[in-house]
């Protein structure tokens, strides 16, 4: 057995492949034989790692979900933003160039709009939970368009480094609930066409729920929403310490 | 199939370094769309490779294998967030997390009803 622990610990990627090999069997098998495909079976496996992320953290107290504990420490290197956006780059194989311009200005609308109404919506709950002080509103605000929006937003404004996890925290949350709601709520706001996934892409922004909302909604659209979410992130990074600092802290006075 | 994938490194190298380029254009420290430049330049590799004939067999399996792989690493991403964190980070990123979420998705339902994209 001693031998087979280091091996295990030694091979983390491989063990990650295995390991995301045998959840993704089961979650078909059990998407399929019980619940005969109303879920597809990549949510369920989603949703499955989420939850084991979250068992991961109560074990170790560590950051990283279940790639926290040594034998499962390979899945950060799979699901690291390396490989993550290296695959992401690989789906526009499958996309058509003419449709991402076609839809290239209700790409640019869904940004502005998305941006604006993340960040609206945070600063206005940040203010009633309390904060007053522009820099805190502004990082929370930041947060609730992703959780690197946040922190930036937060270090260029000098905001507590509490605020500042908060911020985080909200992102992660946004991710979170992304990737949960979208294949539920995907019929209902027609998520079925290339320029739907640029605009949903767009407003969402959170690459990682963005992706992996659509992986389980329609892998065919990935690229779509992809390719304005890629943009999301950058933008709020730029907008959120300047032009919406200077708007909060002129309303507030 | 490493021809393929030689294929997808340039254009994500290329695509990355773009967005590293436009983001200290703008004065900021983040990648502004690094994913969607390399996604541009992949189309246009292919286009390339494709109008040349190699597309099918070497080239396109490297690629195709990546694309397949999306989904195993978003799955490997979910488990290895920092989920316990955004569980217990209190009652103001929960809200600040899901409301939004929840009216975004009803603007992107109107938006698309307004300009119905595919018309």
């Amino acid at each position: 057995m001693k031998e087979l622990e280091v091996i295990l610990d030694k091979n983390g990627l491989i063990v990650a492949f295995l390991f995301v090999g045998i959840l993704t069997l089961a979650s078909d098998v059990f998407s399929k034989k019980t619940l005969n495909g109303r879920i597809p079976g990549s949510a369920l496996a989603i949703g499955l790692a989420l939850w084991l992320g979250y068992l991961g953290g109560v074990f170790t107290d560590g950051e990283q979900g279940l790639a926290d504990l040594s034998y499962f420490k390979g899945l950060s290197t799979l699901g690291g933003s390396m490989f993550r956006d290296f695959a992401i780059v690989a789906t526009a194989t499958g996309a058509s160039f003419v449709l991402i311009r076609r839809s290239g200005m209700l790409g640019l609308v869904s940004l502005i709009l998305g941006i604006g109404l993340f960040f609206g919506f945070g600063v206005a709950i940040g203010w009633l939970m309390g904060y007053r002080d522009a820099s805190s509103l502004c990082t929370i605000g930041a947060g609730a368009c992703t959780y690197i929006v946040g922190p930036v937003t937060g270090g260029a404004l000098g905001a507590s480094s509490e605020v500042i996890a908060l911020s985080i925290g909200t992102g992660v949350v946004k991710t979170i609930a992304v990737t949960l709601l979208t294949p539920v709520l995907a019929k209902w706001i027609g998520l079925n066409s290339p320029g739907a996934a640029m605009a949903y892409g767009g407003i969402m922004g959170t690459s990682s729920g963005v992706a992996a909302g659509l992986a389980a909604t329609d892998p065919t659209l990935v690229p779509y929403g992809a390719v304005t979410a890629t943009f999301y992130t950058g933008l709020g990074c730029l907008v959120c310490p300047s032009l919406f600092y200077l708007i909060l802290s002129t309303l507030l006075g | 199939m490493i021809k393929g994938l030689a294929l997808l490194a340039a254009c994500f190298l290329l695509g990355m370094w773009c967005g590293a380029v436009l983001g200290t254009w703008l004065g900021i420290d983040a990648n502004v769309g690094g994913v969607g430049f390399a996604m541009v330049f992949l189309l246009l590799g292919k286009e390339y490779v494709t109008s040349k004939g190699w597309w099918n067999g070497d080239f396109g399996f490297g690629l195709e294998f990546w694309n397949k792989l999306y989904i195993p690493i978003v799955i490997a991403m979910a488990a290895s967030l920092n989920v316990k964190s955004a569980v217990s980070a209190g009652l103001l990123a929960f809200l600040a997390g899901t409301l939004p979420v929840l009216l975004a998705f009803g603007v992107v339902k109107v938006l698309l009803k307004q300009v119905n994209p595919e018309k």
